[in-house]
């Protein structure tokens, strides 16, 4: 793994990483606790686990997933909103489900932002600018209202041009502590949303959760090939990782024009959309969500469009969506 | 002359590296996903060969490749030879050549579920040994983000002196706020940057003319003037465009009467008229 690892075009790529392998305080080219160089790579030089990795002890797992099973134990769901595509709408369904089961005042929500580079999270729920206090009980999440609590790394940013330009293993680090030092309290849904890919974020927060359990993933697209073409390789990777799939939701289907009120395909599903990719892969269709241009307005001003529209094709849509997610939720519990 | 292939000290090998003879790169960055930078990258790379330009596409997006079924050469194979890794000809006359993981996939569907330090090397990999000859153009298409892939290709490039970086971006305030994080990655890596392009910017309904700007309008422009950058231009929605890329075909030969193909053109103008300063 790491420095040593070379491919040759006609060799056949080793698809998965090998998971609970690289720790996140670990150097660039970590071989892995689990590897046979483990600790006496000449990249282990100066890595604070060299010691134990040399003497062969860290090939357990991660201790942080037994301290986040203990965090997770107050937290009834856990719902992962992935897609392998950018762009296709995954922190808006995030930002609108947690919303919506907000709306019920007796449910306590959590939204937590694993998205590193790119936390779109805090704009979408109107709390940009927002900071995180810490307390004896850990980080406080940043509340919208007193049942909707949101963590982002957003919030620890000192402005908008921040960039965070980090390598796998601090993101995955971030990711942990997001989970570990954390005080969301009593949780009935806690929603992770993902950066687009099949990489260390999403690597991480399976492995980080795997002990605590996770309901299941919902999986955005929108209908071209060149976004199903990578939603199929997350649904392989959730298959590969054993997480659930709780179903497919196909954002931006199509466009009524305001004015003529004729129907367009702005986004053409030329290989049959999500519908047949999701006959062909055997996983639920939750829903269809039509691109309506107030979305991405509500969205932009840090506001509920259940709030702006509530009557509008779209917030039904969503509302049927949530309402099965919600379904499967509770089939669930234990 | 480089070394070659970039292994320790003791292993320096000169020979006349695979970038020798490559006269601009550009990079193609966001930092907000889908907002067209694997469709721009493509599309530039049409416009310059209709320029006589000779063009090659590294495509870095290790996750999500998107660029071999935008150019219709899904299934084809890499091959090696002595000088490294042979790229992909997409065409007959050999104009556009391509580097992209998804050639190196049995399986179009398979995930390459890859921490940092495996996708580092493969992007190593990627500058180093793909024999590319002679281009007057190798535009690098990225993922979204500011991370492995990103701090990977512009450490290996540095060396090769690239030209700068586009950053494509759609309207609205969630993606110019990625785009905004992106511009201080390119500033704290020392890259230039060529200037901001608005993608998605308005849709012309076909059945009547009202211009639904569906993700909004003038984010792109507006950051663009904030942060001193050039702003090379607004593309609007054109679901034909949309088409083209889904089935592999030349948009711009296609449909050179569309609003998008003009904003396309000037585009490319302003790379060519840049890269004939930057020489």
């Amino acid at each position: 793994q790491g420095k040593d690892f070379q491919l040759r075009p006609n060799q056949e790529v080793p698809l998965v990483e090998n998971m609970s392998d690289v720790p996140s305080n670990a150097p660039e080219y970590c071989p892995g606790t689990g590897s046979d160089q483990a600790g006496k790579s000449s990249a282990c030089q100066g890595c604070p686990n060299q010691a134990i990795c040399a003497s062969g002890m860290a090939k357990g797992p991660d201790a942080a997933i037994e301290e986040i099973k203990k965090k997770m134990a107050k937290v009834k769901h856990k719902i992962l909103v992935l897609s392998g595509k950018g762009g296709v709408g995954k922190s808006t369904f995030s930002a609108h489900l947690a919303y919506c089961l907000a709306s019920d005042e007796t449910k306590q929500v959590a939204l937590l932002d694993i998205d590193i580079c790119g936390p779109s999270i805090p704009t979408m729920m109107g709390l940009e600018g927002e900071q995180v206090h810490q307390s004896g009980s850990g980080w406080s999440p940043v509340y919208v209202e007193d049942n909707l609590g949101v963590m982002s790394v957003g919030f620890l940013l000192s402005g908008p041009e921040d960039a965070v330009i980090w390598r796998g293993p601090k993101k995955n680090g971030m990711i942990k502590q997001f989970l570990r030092d954390v005080d969301w309290g009593e949780v009935d849904y806690l929603i992770v949303d993902t950066p687009p890919g099949t990489s260390d974020e999403h690597l991480s927060i399976v492995q980080y959760l795997s002990a605590a359990g996770i309901d299941g993933a919902v999986l955005i697209t929108t209908p071209q090939e060149v976004s199903l073409q990578d939603v199929r390789k997350e649904i392989h990777f959730c298959r590969k990782v054993k997480l659930p799939i709780i179903g497919i939701v196909e954002n931006m289907s199509s466009f009524v024009c305001p004015k003529c009120k004729n129907k367009s395909q702005i986004f053409p599903p030329t290989s049959g959309g999500a519908e047949k990719m999701c006959k062909d892969l055997n996983v639920p269709l939750l829903g269809k969500v039509p691109l309506d241009p107030r979305i991405g307005k509500s969205c932009d001003e840090g506001k509920s469009f259940f709030a702006e529209v509530p009557d509008s094709p779209a917030a039904a849509s969503y509302k049927s969506i949530i309402q099965r997610i919600q379904n499967y939720c509770s089939t669930c519990e234990q | 002359a480089y070394s070659r292939k970039c292994k320790s000290s003791m292993e320096v090998v000169e020979e006349r590296s695979n970038l020798a003879d490559v006269h601009h790169i550009v990079l193609v960055l966001s930092g907000k996903g889908g907002v067209g930078k694997s469709t721009i990258s493509t599309e530039l790379a049409l416009a310059l060969r209709h320029a006589g330009k000779k063009v090659g596409i590294l495509d870095v997006d290790l996750c999500g490749p998107s660029i071999p079924r935008m150019l219709n050469a899904q299934n084809k194979d890499v091959h090696q030879c002595d000088a490294g890794w042979v790229p992909v000809f997409v065409d007959q006359e050999k104009t556009i050549s391509l580097m992209s993981i998804g050639f190196l996939l049995e399986n179009s569907d398979d995930a390459v579920v890859w921490r940092g330090p495996k996708k580092n090397a493969l992007i190593k990999q990627f500058v180093c040994d793909v024999a590319w000859g002679e281009l007057d153009f190798l535009i690098v298409d990225t993922p979204p983000g500011t991370s492995d892939e990103h701090i990977s290709v512009v450490e290996n490039l540095r060396q090769y002196n690239p030209d700068g970086a586009i950053l494509v971006t759609t309207p609205q305030a969630v993606s110019v706020g990625d785009v905004r994080r992106e511009l201080t990655f390119c500033k704290k890596t020392g890259l230039h940057i060529l200037g901001i392009i608005e993608n998605m910017s308005g849709f012309v309904c076909p059945h009547c003319t009202e211009c639904a700007n569906i993700f909004s309008k003038g984010g792109g422009e507006e950051l663009a003037k904030q942060a001193g950058v050039p702003f090379l231009g607004s593309v609007p929605l054109d679901p034909r465009l949309a088409q083209s890329l889904e089935e592999g075909k030349d948009f711009l030969s296609t449909f050179p009467q569309s609003a998008a193909f003009e904003a396309i053109q000037h585009i490319a103008e302003q790379i060519l008229n840049n890269s004939a300063v930057n020489v």
